[in-house]
């Protein structure tokens, strides 16, 4: 049927790039598409270049820790977000949504000029801050729509039979909650990692992340060192699906 | 009972509307200092002037927003409004058939086809963008091969192009639109697929009658998520357009960080934000009558 | 099953602490002052390509310090990194004219000549350059000139004008370099006029002529011309003579010519940045960057001049008398300096998006 052959096309039209990436990383040429020779001599190239695992090294800590800060604070948001009734929830919702919709081009700009305004000098930190501001809605969006799925009179149950707020949060709402909440933080672990455009207004000294060290990297010509990195980074984002998913089946 | 139950009920309820409150104050204070804030800042500088080297001076004018009036400018959102459009069409037109499919499938043959969707998304988009410059530079990959199997005997010039940046930019956002049109379309009921064509109806007009009506917001969902970002777009104008043409992103950027105009660049963030708060405003407004009348299952 | 639930999840507990301890470590390294104990770190803020493993090591292992290299690909980009609040930088390497600016905004620590010996020896044409005659705050490291690279087995007669960049035979197979200055300075010396005027009707003539050109121009690149060169993408490139050396390693039909009508001379600088706080260590960096013997294997491996003539006795012959990484001396009068424009930088800001809007 025409349709499975479309979307047969349209998968496969996703998926060339990475393979041909992949397959490439392999080849012994430098400059050219055509074949020349299995090696893994690229790769050798890749573990050997120290500002490369330097600014792998930043871009993992940097996401860890500005996840770490929109898991913190965007579940209690959700779930205050979902308990609020009344005309402030409508504007409330609108301002934690605001950086979903904002171009990250704005976004990067606004936080770079914030930033010299008050005076406070670009690095690392201003990257984790640039980071959790944009991460924080895509936290609060998916644990609320776990969270209206949830059945409000098991928590009033709790209540009634003399829980106090922290129980039932430990006992009824975490354990239910916490497959959005763990899918939310390997989503925004994967944004954090994969950000150029904020990281690149708001990098600072020795802040040089995986994707700005890339994006150099690439406007410097091609090489199939990139190819190799490309390979490491896909395998990583597979294994990172993978966990997501066994996480959610529970 | 009743009393009793109602009385728990309220004092629950009024406790947790504050409790509430209280649970949102952290997120609240953060997304106000550093996303809020900023905007402000950027509102306000749009209104500041250039100093000589670069840098704000702090006085009033509206020389930013009157500079914007120039062709010059409306040439380039325009050209920006109509590349994210062209993108955005042409991933409708690629999402669609993909997203029928694959609601079609069995539950299980869905999620492995939604997860396979789902894994570019989540490579590195840098990569992505550079592996097409990697296929369409004269010596790589697609060049090489046509020459080989002797279609064509001299290159094709295929990067650093206009086309080379549609395909990017769709190539990029083409998850984003297949996964609302998926939830909406799975959402039809097949009953109805099977009534049109027990109907004959051609597949033509089962699309334009039955599914096209049914699946609207989720084609606007899917529209708005790929057209926001295009119209921002930055990094795939300037890897795979070479540099050649101007993007809003492009310009914002070379505003700040080359021509160090930072009240300029202040004054088209603004303009690209109504741009993208008019396209929200339309969605809202698609989504509204469609609340009413299509909720009902 | 719940034992190996709490245990994953305090092991990313400690994870996460352990990460975030990491990093301030990291961040107070970084912010030392080198007092007794913590290792001088030295903050160097350079171009992309200027990069070498091997010599930081070696500057590393005579001082004991340690240094941590950001790049950058513009000059325009490092001014406004620099504006933008990012301190916490030792030395960098601005161009000339953005040595002027950089100056006049404050932003620069004067330098100790006592703490740079090899400034002595410095080539005759940069030893009082116009824009810091007294080297009170800048060093010249490397220079050169910018010219067009061409593949002379496809170009003929080879080419000695700016001119061959409107060529039509050369459609879609010329590259230019994506810096207004450079670009509008190619035009502007081609009509015989200086690349530093502020003339408005020069810089819009300048611009009609450079809309004429766009059909032909295949991309505007300032950083991997040599590779377009190298695998045919272009067959005429307007660049910097050092990556046009390199791409001749790779295809040995490629020339260098700087046009008759006289383009660029460059000299990126080392500078000192104000508010470093290891100025002693930053000088005796730069005055190890210079050293004849290292300068001339920066030299060899980058293909540019460098600044010190003592090096030139260090430096391979072919290297020597190759026009593109060492111009001849009677070509060096014949070149102008890039000099910073003040105000009329909007006009150029204005024309080049004209520009890139075609």
């Amino acid at each position: 049927m025409w349709l499975r052959g479309i979307s047969g096309l349209s998968l496969a039209f996703l998926y060339l790039p990475i393979i041909v990436l992949v397959v490439f990383s392999f080849n012994a040429s430098r400059l050219s598409a055509v074949w020349q020779g299995f090696s893994w001599h690229w790769y050798g190239v890749l573990r050997h270049d120290e500002a490369l695992l330097a600014a792998a090294a930043n871009s993992l800590w940097v996401a860890a820790l500005s996840t770490s800060i929109v898991v913190l604070l965007g579940v209690p948001a959700a779930m205050g977000l979902e308990r609020l009734r009344g005309r402030g929830r409508r504007s409330l919702e609108t301002i934690f949504l605001l950086p979903l919709v904002l171009p990250e081009v704005m976004m990067g700009v606004a936080l770079l000029l914030f930033f010299v305004m008050i005076r406070w000098p670009l690095s690392l930190a201003t990257v984790v801050i640039g980071h959790a501001a944009f991460n924080l809605p895509v936290v609060i969006v998916m644990v609320r729509a776990r969270l209206q799925k949830l059945d409000p009179r098991l928590e009033e149950a709790a209540r009634d039979l003399g829980a106090s707020a922290w129980q039932t949060f430990c006992r009824i709402t975490w354990p239910l909650v916490r497959p959005a909440v763990l899918g939310a933080a390997l989503l925004a672990f994967t944004i954090s990692l994969d950000d150029f455009i904020v990281t690149f207004f708001v990098a600072g000294p020795g802040s040089t992340t995986l994707p700005l060290r890339v994006y150099s990297m690439i406007k410097s010509g091609i090489s199939p060192e990139i190819n190799a990195l490309s390979s490491v980074l896909v395998l990583s984002s597979m294994g990172l699906v993978g966990l997501s998913l066994a996480f959610q089946r529970r | 009972m009743n009393q009793s139950s109602f009385s728990v009920e309220s004092a629950a309820g009024s406790r947790s509307r504050f409790a509430g409150f209280r649970l949102l104050v952290p997120g609240l204070l953060w997304t106000i200092v550093f996303c809020l804030l900023p905007m402000i800042v950027v509102l306000a500088v749009s209104f500041a002037t250039r100093g000589t080297y670069g840098g704000v001076v702090w006085e009033f004018s509206l020389d930013n927003y009157r500079d914007l009036l120039h062709p010059l400018y409306g040439r380039i959102f325009g050209q920006s409004l109509l590349m994210a459009g062209m993108t955005t069409g042409l991933c409708l037109a690629l999402g669609f058939p993909l997203a029928y499919y694959i609601a079609r499938l069995p539950p299980r043959r869905q999620a492995l086809w939604l997860v396979l969707i789902m894994i570019p998304f989540w490579t590195n988009f840098l990569v992505r963008t550079y592996a097409w410059i990697f296929i369409l530079r004269t010596e790589g990959l697609l060049n090489t091969v046509l020459i080989q199997l002797h279609l064509i005997s001299t290159p094709l010039d295929l990067l650093y192009s206009n086309q080379a940046v549609l395909l990017g930019l769709a190539y990029g956002y083409l998850p984003f639109m297949v996964l609302p049109l998926y939830a909406a379309i799975e959402r039809v009921d097949p009953a109805l697929i099977e009534a049109a064509r027990d109907l004959y109806a051609d597949r033509w007009s089962l699309f334009r009658r039955v599914l096209l009506p049914l699946t609207k917001p989720g084609m606007i969902a899917g529209c708005v998520l790929v057209f926001i970002p295009s119209l921002g777009a930055f990094l795939t104008p300037d890897l795979l357009g070479g540099a050649r043409s101007m993007m809003v992103g492009n310009l914002i950027q070379h505003e700040y960080l080359v021509a160090r105009d930072w009240p300029l660049g202040s004054a088209l963030s603004l303009v690209l934000m109504l741009m993208v708060m008019g396209s929200l405003l339309w969605y809202f407004r698609a989504q509204a009558p469609q609340a009413g009348a299509g909720g009902g299952r | 099953m719940p034992v190996s639930r709490y245990v994953v999840s305090v092991l990313g507990v400690a994870t996460i602490c352990l990460l975030a301890w990491s990093g301030c470590d990291r961040s107070r390294e970084t912010h030392s002052q080198g007092g007794s104990g913590a290792i001088a770190t030295l903050h160097y803020f350079t171009w992309s390509d200027y990069v070498s493993p091997e010599l930081i090591h070696e500057f590393e292992q005579m001082h004991g310090a340690r240094v941590i290299v950001d790049t950058f690909s513009s000059n325009e980009e490092l001014l406004a990194k620099l504006q933008g609040g990012a301190t916490g930088y030792d030395v960098t390497v601005p161009s000339d004219f953005m040595v002027s600016v950089m100056a006049a905004q404050g932003m620069l620590a004067e330098l100790d000549p006592a703490a740079l010996p090899n400034l002595n020896t410095l080539e005759p044409h940069l030893q009082h350059p116009a824009f810091d005659p007294m080297h009170r705050y800048a060093v010249p490291y490397l220079w050169g000139t910018v010219g067009i690279g061409y593949d002379s087995a496809v170009v003929t007669p080879p080419p000695d004008s700016w001119d061959v960049l409107w060529d039509g035979r050369y459609r879609g197979r010329i590259s230019m370099l994506n810096d207004q200055r450079e670009v509008f300075g190619a035009v502007l010396r081609s009509m015989g006029q200086s690349m530093n005027t502020t003339d408005p009707t020069m810089v819009e003539a300048a611009k009609q002529q450079l809309i004429a050109q766009k059909p032909l121009v295949k991309t505007y690149a300032s950083e991997h011309y040599d590779q377009l060169l190298a695998s045919g993408d272009v067959v005429l490139a307007q660049g910097w003579g050092g990556p046009v050396a390199r791409a001749m390693r790779d295809r040995p039909s490629i020339r260098y010519v700087v046009p008759k009508e006289g383009g660029t001379i460059w000299a990126d600088c080392l500078v000192v940045l104000r508010a470093s706080p290891n100025k002693a260590l930053a000088m005796q960096f730069i005055n190890f960057l210079i050293d004849a013997r290292v300068a001339a294997r920066t030299s060899e491996r980058l293909l540019f001049a460098a600044s010190n003539r003592e090096a030139r006795a260090w430096i391979r012959k072919d290297i020597l008398e190759n026009p593109a990484v060492y111009p001849p001396a009677e070509l060096i009068p014949r070149m102008e300096w890039m000099k910073d424009v003040g105000k009329a930088m909007r006009i150029y800001d204005r024309a080049w998006t004209e520009l890139k809007m075609q």
